[in-house]
């Protein structure tokens, strides 16, 4: 498990009697980048090309990284490009274990990703990147239900891999269908490792669709493809149309509680806020913002130095106090108001007036 | 001296000081747009530099005292990577980190909400006194207490008082004890004085204060000299050493930033509608540069570059020698001062200053042109009293750590 004999935070406390107001990670980490938990960091050990447009980062992370991340979820990470630190999230496409030395996430370079192409062909082994704690509720269950649907477009294939290879690991495959579109065979990421669990799970069941020459999944077909698939409990990840079909081809079907989605943009689906006047009140900037601007946007056009990850409100980067006011999540439409509260600000805007401290 | 409207003062037209001005946010867009890898690499360095002497500098101490045949010079040797280690920490790290400098890099461990620094004086407190009331009402007279220190008397308008004989003694006291001058001084002894001093606000600096200030001692006079063993007196000296040498250059840095002989004052008169222009040029006349090669301005925060980092106070102070040689093309182009000279010789001008001022006005002669507005007394301004801060000054926020207390 992941708790030590050695009292760890006691040692550190300690050692900044020496070298306050720094902590000792702040030395330490100039022996090895990794001895730090100050900030998560992680070291990339192998970059391994998983097909053209597409490659596994194994990154070994440094002190402080919890061992406690539930197959399916995603971590972020982050990289300075031209000096400056950029955040994205990737979702895990290792197994889980309670310890180890290594995690790996899967990307695929998007023709106008800057970052992501970079990490796929830019990334030497050993760079030093920023890591941010496992998050998502797009997890599989322990106990895995029984049945089980998995309806995977492109890349939507990573956190799905990190389920698979945990019921392989764990030995405890239950009834799996897996659909995976992809537009090419060459295109698929993992497709050798998918049919070598194919082979050896009788539990997993592997459907593929190149949708170049076969044209993109029609739901009507899922009958076809998987006749049970109302009794299953289903797992979909991918582009953003696919997953709206999806979805309401379950709601139609009144399945929607049968039904997990990951998506990998922000959805703004919740209603605005108000509006209203926002002060940021270390750099004395004011700035009238309408409902629908979020608080990051909105400081930046003011010129304020807003933090920022993501921007699409998974990895928290962009968290500043609220010091009084109430603003809206925008993707669900919760208020948060309580004093001093930390906000995410790329997902939220104002109900009102609101002071930030920054 | 005191003047009451730069633009008068410098004979320039309205037109030509807000020229001025865009020709100043152009080379302010230019460095921001142009901030790159090699700007954060060299922040990155100087740090890992300066930990790696204050870790060198300590372990070399806890050797001398184990090690009978290398005690000595490893102690001098020791104390002297500390010194340098504390005085990089604070100048060209510490303040210009808390300046928001380095915030454009969106690193959460170099950035101004929660960077500490090796001295007496809570971050949170140097950033008001220092980001907000010095950067935005520099050299005016009652609003900016960095005139003086509230300690010593460096205008000729602020009302002499017998108390001021003993400057000269004053000044030699602050020099030594530069870091718990500094620690003292959001606190506002004089208007706590006056009694105009929020009691509760006062008790939770102080407290802050006595935290801050108990770790700093406990590390160097206690904790350090304790894993020396038997030597544990050298070490204690070894790290007053530091201290005071820390104190002595970052006092003598720091008396060369404004008042140098050419570095003016203002009255509030200037304040009222000054333009962001006029802002610049009101730093332009305040602050005073001094010479030297790249060791010197690094071992000063950048700081010989004062009219640039004025002018600039949360651009990343590497940059400041290529901004230098605009802003003086720009100081010609429009026949305005720029005050510069040998550290040597601007620090000369600023203990005349100190002991001339000690003394009445009568009995001295100004090294500076007579003040176009009469003298009279001016009080001290509460943050209440002051315009509203110019957002351009970088973030100064209170530090999270320091957020609950």
């Amino acid at each position: 498990m992941s708790t030590s004999t050695v009292p760890w935070d006691r040692v550190r406390r300690a050692g900044s009697k020496l070298t306050t107001p720094l902590h000792p990670d702040d030395y330490l980490r100039l022996l090895n980048p990794l001895w730090t938990s100050r900030e998560l960091r992680g070291r990339v050990e192998k970059v391994v090309p998983e097909t053209e447009d597409a490659a596994t980062l194994v990154i070994r992370p440094g002190w402080g990284w919890r061992w406690d991340h539930r197959p399916g979820q995603y971590i972020g990470i982050g990289i300075p490009v031209d000096g400056k630190f950029q955040w994205r999230s990737y979702s895990v496409s290792s197994p889980t274990r309670q310890r180890g030395r290594t995690i790996a996430i899967t990307v695929r370079a998007m023709p106008e990703g800057l970052l992501s192409s970079h990490l796929v062909n830019g990334l030497e082994p050993g760079t030093i990147v920023r890591l941010a704690a496992p998050e998502g509720d797009f997890t599989l269950p322990d106990p895995p239900p029984a049945r089980m649907l998995f309806l995977v477009g492109g890349s939507g294939i990573t956190p799905v891999m990190s389920m698979l290879r945990t019921l392989d690991r764990r030995r405890s495959m239950p009834d799996v269908v897996l659909h995976y579109s992809s537009p090419t065979p060459e295109r698929m990421i993992f497709r050798d490792e998918l049919r070598a669990l194919e082979a050896e799970h009788d539990g997993l069941r592997l459907h593929q669709l190149h949708t170049d020459t076969d044209g993109m999944l029609d739901l009507a077909d899922l009958d076809a493809i998987c006749p049970d698939w109302r009794e299953r409990e289903t797992w979909a990840c991918g582009p953003a149309p696919m997953l709206d079909a999806i979805t309401e081809h379950y709601a139609d079907a009144g399945l929607e509680d049968r039904l997990h989605v990951e998506r990998f943009s922000l959805e703004l689906g919740g209603e605005g806020g108000e509006g209203g006047t926002l002060t940021f009140r270390n750099s004395g900037k004011t700035v009238e913002v309408d409902g629908a601007t979020t608080i990051l946007e909105a400081g930046e056009g003011a010129g304020v130095g807003m933090p920022y990850g993501c921007r699409m409100g998974i990895c928290h980067t962009c968290t500043v106090t609220l010091v009084s006011g109430t603003v809206r999540d925008l993707r669900n439409g919760d208020d948060y108001g309580q004093p001093n509260e930390q906000v995410q600000t790329c997902v939220t805007a104002a109900v009102g007036d609101c002071t930030l401290d920054i | 001296m005191a003047i009451a409207d730069v633009t008068e003062y410098t004979h320039l037209s309205e037109e030509d000081v807000e020229q001025l001005g865009r020709e100043l946010d152009a080379i302010r867009a230019d460095i921001e747009e142009s901030r790159n890898a090699a700007d954060a690499a060299y922040i990155n360095r100087l740090i890992r530099l300066q930990r790696g002497l204050a870790a060198g500098g300590r372990v070399a101490m806890l050797a001398s005292s184990y090690s009978k045949r290398a005690g000595r010079p490893a102690l001098v040797a020791g104390a002297a990577m500390l010194g340098v280690a504390k005085i990089l920490e604070n100048m060209e790290i510490g303040h210009n980190v808390m300046h928001g400098q380095w915030d454009w890099m969106n690193d959460p461990e170099i950035h101004s909400s929660n960077w500490e620094w090796d001295t007496a004086q809570p971050a949170e407190q140097w950033k008001h006194s220092h980001n907000y009331v010095h950067h935005q009402f520099t050299n005016v007279l009652g609003h900016d207490n960095d005139i003086g220190y509230g300690i010593l008397r460096m205008a000729r308008e602020q009302k002499w008082h017998p108390a001021n004989l003993g400057q000269p003694v004053y000044n030699a006291l602050l020099a030594a004890l530069f870091q718990w001058g500094v620690a003292l001084h959001d606190l506002d002894i004089e208007r706590i004085r006056k009694g105009e001093k929020d009691p509760k606000e006062m008790k939770r600096q102080l407290r802050q204060i006595l935290r801050k200030g108990r770790n700093q001692v406990l590390k160097d006079y206690v904790v350090y000299p304790a894993l020396s063993g038997p030597a544990w007196r050298s070490t204690l000296k070894a790290n007053a050493a530091a201290n005071v040498t820390r104190n002595l250059w970052s006092y003598v840095i720091i008396f060369c930033g404004h008042f140098p002989d050419g570095a003016l004052h203002f009255t509030e008169e200037e304040l009222e509608d000054e333009t962001r222009a006029e802002w610049y040029l009101r730093q332009m006349l305040g602050s005073a540069n001094f010479e030297g090669g790249r060791t010197l301005h690094v071992l000063s925060g950048s700081l010989g570059y004062q009219i640039e980092h004025h002018l600039f106070p949360d651009l990343p102070s590497n940059r400041y020698p290529e901004i230098a040689v605009k802003v003086r093309a720009l100081c010609e182009k429009y026949d305005i001062p720029y005050t510069i000279g040998p550290l040597h010789r601007q620090y000369g001008q600023a203990l005349r200053t100190i002991i001339k001022l000690s003394v009445p006005n009568s009995w001295t002669t100004s090294d500076q042109p007579e003040p176009p507005s009469p003298v009279r007394d001016r009080r001290r301004k509460s943050d209440a009293e002051r315009p509203s801060r110019r957002p351009e000054l970088g973030a100064w926020s209170r530090s999270p750590r320091e957020r609950s207390a």
